[in-house]
């Protein structure tokens, strides 16, 4: 299944809903969505991994090329209900303590609201 | 069941190649962890050769088998693109890798973390990166 991204905005945030497989074909979608300009008007993107049921190195670059650039316009980057199998790709990396990664959406929310 | 697969290289081919091996280790009855590990693993020698080796040659092909030998899984993934110089592999930065704003360079870090072994072998004209993994 190709990956599908859903975009919804609440307040000051974007929520992105991850559907699908994140490999070196489909993670060019989430590139684009990232690089977006829009995007920077908002203070926190919150992604939604419950459907993520894969992800390999190249959706991760993608993640990891645009989080300084995140950081250094204010903007917190938060993962939740991401699936077990996923979550360990980014532990093998040691990429859960550069990251948030959070159980739910409400936790997600708490944080991005400190 | 088939243990081969041969398929040229186009990056849309990833996914036939992880659902085959998905396909082969469901009947180990691995964890869903350790399964996704493996097809990770798979698939990132097999989009390296895709997209480095071969520059998404569509007339190139990779050919991936795959056996277990008492507890232990292998994978044998050919081609005859540019061979993998493992000499001049250097783990990535991780943290170097954000402050640069670098999308690649960590999926080879991924497969070396995951499998037991990883072998690349070539005779100049045919490569062969070998996978094994200990499944007991």
């Amino acid at each position: 299944m190709p990956m599908k991204i859903t975009q919804e905005i609440r307040d000051n945030t974007v929520i992105l809903t991850l559907d699908g497989e994140l490999d070196a074909s489909s993670s060019v979608i989430l590139d684009e969505e990232l690089s977006d300009p829009e995007i920077m008007k908002y203070t926190m993107v919150l992604v939604n991994c419950q459907n993520l049921n894969y992800i390999s190195s190249a959706g991760l670059g993608v993640f990891i090329s645009h989080l300084q650039r995140f950081e250094d316009a204010q903007i917190r980057l938060i993962f939740y209900n991401m699936q077990d199998k996923v979550r360990n790709v980014f532990e093998i990396l040691g990429l859960d303590l550069l990251m948030t990664i959070v159980s739910d959406y409400e936790e997600a929310r708490s944080i991005a609201n400190e | 069941m088939s243990n081969s697969i041969r398929v040229n290289c186009t990056k849309k081919n990833l996914k036939l190649i992880r659902d085959f091996v998905t396909e082969y280790l469901r009947t180990l009855a691995l964890s869903d962890i350790l399964m996704n590990q493996i097809v990770l693993a798979v698939d990132e020698i097999c989009a390296n050769l895709i997209i480095h080796a071969n520059h998404e040659d569509p007339s190139k092909y990779l050919t991936l088998k795959v056996h277990t030998v008492k507890d232990q899984v292998k994978f044998e993934i050919s081609d005859q693109g540019r061979a993998f110089e493992q000499s001049n592999y250097r783990e990535p930065n991780i943290q170097e890798h954000i402050r640069m704003g670098k999308k690649g360079g960590v999926g080879i870090a991924l497969v070396n973390r995951i499998m037991d072994k990883v072998e690349f072998i070539t005779d100049g004209t045919q490569n062969t990166c070998l996978l094994y993994k200990k499944i007991r």
